[in-house]
């Protein structure tokens, strides 16, 4: 199992060293339709180059991600909007105007994939990948490959290539790949900058529409407690008056008003109910998130099977989110899915709180139509939160809403004297195993006379053998060290992941 | 018969209590808080407990919470919790144990002060009392399935009024039926349900809700 995981990610490292290769070609190429666009002005040859510069790291990306574990995101700007016509149909740029959108479209894209730095990061990323990135995740390949063409000139030292990164690829392959991962994230990633112009854009967005959603929610409850429960307390009110003076002259006539008082305060009284569900559900005051979850689904049409696995109560602006979410997904299930059965999870993954809604309707849910679902997205999104919506025609529908950090974290993170002596014990581990220890020993062993720079062969006799021994002890030490820390805190940033 | 009321609104407390003892009922303790009610419980051992759902200090479900752990260590004890809201959720949890005496009612049902003290003299002898809008919902969940989708109009009728746990002889008040014509629809329900039928009208009525929450 383990020695087909290491063949699997030596291959991975030739298969990356290829890529990177591929990608020289591609940048070499690129190279030369940047200069005939930018000398010659031969602009047109602009785009599909960009476009072909824009696949490859795409390729890289998602190898780095997949295999690396290194999720890259996509640093490009937003693409511009098409020019709109002008009333009279013709499209403007500058002081031109054109019959078709073509060239304002044009000249949009060209300003929009010059002026993005990712552009030229790309480009630089494919120039140097082979020789970093590409060589250090390819050397056990390389090695071999070396090995090979001395052999094939008969000389012998060809031998201790392969066998030198046969020995050495169980733990060098997957760092190396692991490697390749950070450096494609470095040089394909965002930067800061780009990151957070996102993000504020984001933030921008998420709150006004908060804010506009808010608002119109103030405004309609305030409507409903206008016309509603207002309207009938005063309605009570004047029917309780008009009693009082009936009362002595007419008690019949006064008890059949009180009797109607009194209907009309239960009517009230059901308004305001309803009104409060719609704020914030009674239950989920209560009971929390997961039982707020259950009653709901008691309450649908639908047969749904709940499943909760959450830690404790979370904060109540979240858990009303995601209560409202849960219960627009189920409404929209019966009402446009025609579904009889649905299954709820809600279960803490680390920090994040995920949800499932599975039903067996028709499918063909779309969220960019749907206002429900795109209410749902946006009182999510003042969280950070997201709905993905995977809903083939004919079903079945499935939604995941995913709130990152919703979560009280149970375990504090690890402290930072952990993530020191691990790395420590991580990096040095080798050195009293390896060369202190077992070279040494092997060297003692054979009778060698060469003493190198191993520390217990220049000590006295008796000293040598006590002290290879320690040294191997205490390699393994740190090594057993340095797995049970990272594990501790593997396990922690596992969860958070 | 003694009554302890667990309400934190001042006002309320007072209605309830004034209501009755009008009935001739003895409120033998009347408090405020969750603490306070679970105290009371234990100490009077009431024939009868009317709870709100929601108490200091937590003004969560402080009340129910008390009763169910009230009704844990003293199987049977009969409650009435009050809630301006109703749950599915919590009828089930308050029915679970299956023994009974338990009732569940929206705070207008006070309103009704006859009616009201009906639904509680019924728990305290061991019945149950059901919001209606609980077993509406609990009906119209069920509605779809097998079984209840093939009883006539009139059977629905009847299940509903025995759902909330009123007696034959309410049922046939209510719906202005001879007495016989409701035990027939009654072993007309039974038969279509499954369920063995029973001379006894809690156990009647404790058989059908177990059913209807079963699904």
């Amino acid at each position: 199992m383990d020695q087909i995981g290491t063949v699997r990610t030596v291959l991975r490292g030739a298969a990356l060293l290829g890529v990177a290769v591929l990608g020289q070609v591609v940048a070499a190429v690129a190279l030369v339709g940047v200069l005939l666009s930018f000398l010659i002005g031969l602009v047109f040859v602009f785009f599909p180059t960009v476009r072909l510069v824009r696949a490859m790291t795409r390729l890289s990306r998602r190898l780095a991600r997949d295999w690396a574990g290194a999720a890259v995101d996509e640093p490009y700007l937003p693409p511009p909007a098409p020019p709109r016509p002008l009333p009279g149909g013709w499209y403007r740029d500058g002081r031109t105007l054109y019959r078709t959108p073509r060239v304002p479209a044009g000249k949009q894209r060209w300003a929009w994939l010059v002026r993005d730095p990712a552009t030229w990061r790309d480009l630089g990323f494919l120039a140097v990948d082979v020789w970093s990135g590409g060589l250090l995740a390819g050397a056990p390949v390389i090695l071999v490959a070396l090995g090979a063409v001395q052999l094939a000139h008969g000389d012998m030292v060809g031998l201790a290539w392969p066998l030198l990164a046969l020995v050495t690829a169980r733990w060098y392959a997957p760092w190396a790949v692991r490697a390749y991962g950070l450096f494609a994230c470095a040089l394909l990633g965002p930067t800061e900058r780009a990151r957070l112009a996102r993000q504020v854009a984001d933030l921008t967005r998420t709150r006004t529409d908060v804010v506009d959603s808010q608002a119109a929610e103030l405004r309609r409850i305030e409507r409903d407690l206008h016309d509603g429960a207002q309207a009938r307390l005063v309605a009570i009110g004047m029917t309780i008056g008009a009693a009082e003076e009936l009362i002595d002259s007419d008690p019949a006539a006064a008890k059949a008003l009180l009797v109607k008082a009194r209907d009309a305060s239960a009517t009230a009284l059901r308004e305001l109910r309803r009104l409060v569900r719609g704020i914030h559900p009674p239950v989920l005051a209560e009971r929390g998130l997961g039982d707020a979850v259950r009653a709901l689904a008691l309450d649908t049409p639908l047969r749904a099977h709940v499943t909760v696995e959450l830690p404790g109560r979370l904060d109540t602006p979240l858990e009303s989110a995601a209560y409202f979410a849960v219960s627009e997904l189920l409404a929209n299930a019966v009402r446009h899915g025609g579904a009889s059965e649905a299954s709820i999870d809600v279960s803490a993954h680390g920090t994040s709180l995920r949800i499932t809604v599975t039903d067996d309707g028709r499918g063909g849910a779309d969220a960019s139509r749907g206002t429900g679902l795109t209410g749902v997205e946006r009182r999510l999104a003042a969280f950070d939160g997201v709905l993905a919506v995977s809903s083939p025609v004919g079903g079945p529908t499935t939604a995941v809403v995913e709130l990152p950090r919703a979560v009280p974290s149970a375990r504090p993170p690890a402290a930072t004297w952990r993530t020191i002596v691990a790395a420590v014990c991580w990096g040095l581990c080798w050195l009293p195993i390896f060369p202190q220890g077992l070279v040494a020993g092997a060297f003692k062993i054979v009778g060698m006379s060469e003493r190198s720079w191993f520390l217990a062969l220049y000590l006295p006799g008796s000293f040598q053998w006590p002290t290879i021994l320690g040294m191997i002890v205490l390699g393994s030490a740190m090594l057993v060290t340095g797995i049970t820390l990272s594990a501790g805190h593997g396990q922690n940033t596992g969860d958070d992941a | 018969m003694r009554v302890v009321i667990a309400e934190d609104l001042h006002l309320l407390r007072e209605g309830l209590a004034h209501l009755l003892e009008a009935h001739g009922l003895t409120v033998v303790a009347a408090v405020e808080s969750g603490p306070e009610l679970a105290d009371a419980l234990v100490r009077e051992r009431p024939d009868v407990a009317v709870v709100d759902v929601r108490l200091p200090p937590t003004f969560t479900d402080e009340g129910l919470q008390a009763s169910l752990a009230a009704r844990r260590r003293f199987p049977g004890l009969p409650v009435l919790v009050l809630s301006q809201h109703v749950e599915q959720l919590y009828a089930r949890e308050l029915l679970a144990d299956g023994t009974g005496a338990v009732g569940y009612l929206l705070k207008d049902r006070v309103f009704n002060g006859a009616q009201f003290v009906d639904a509680v003299r019924r728990v305290a002898a061991g019945g149950t009392a059901m919001d209606p809008e609980v077993i509406a919902r609990l009906l119209a969940r069920n509605a779809g399935n097998e079984p209840v989708g093939r009883l006539t109009p009139r059977e629905r009728d009847v299940l509903e009024l025995m759902a909330e746990g009123r007696s034959n002889a309410a049922i046939a008040q209510r719906l202005h039926l001879s007495d016989s014509a409701v035990g027939k629809h009654t072993a007309g329900i039974f038969a279509k349900l499954g369920l063995a039928p029973s001379d006894d009208d809690n156990r009647r009525v404790l058989a059908v809700l177990a059913f209807l929450n079963s699904r």
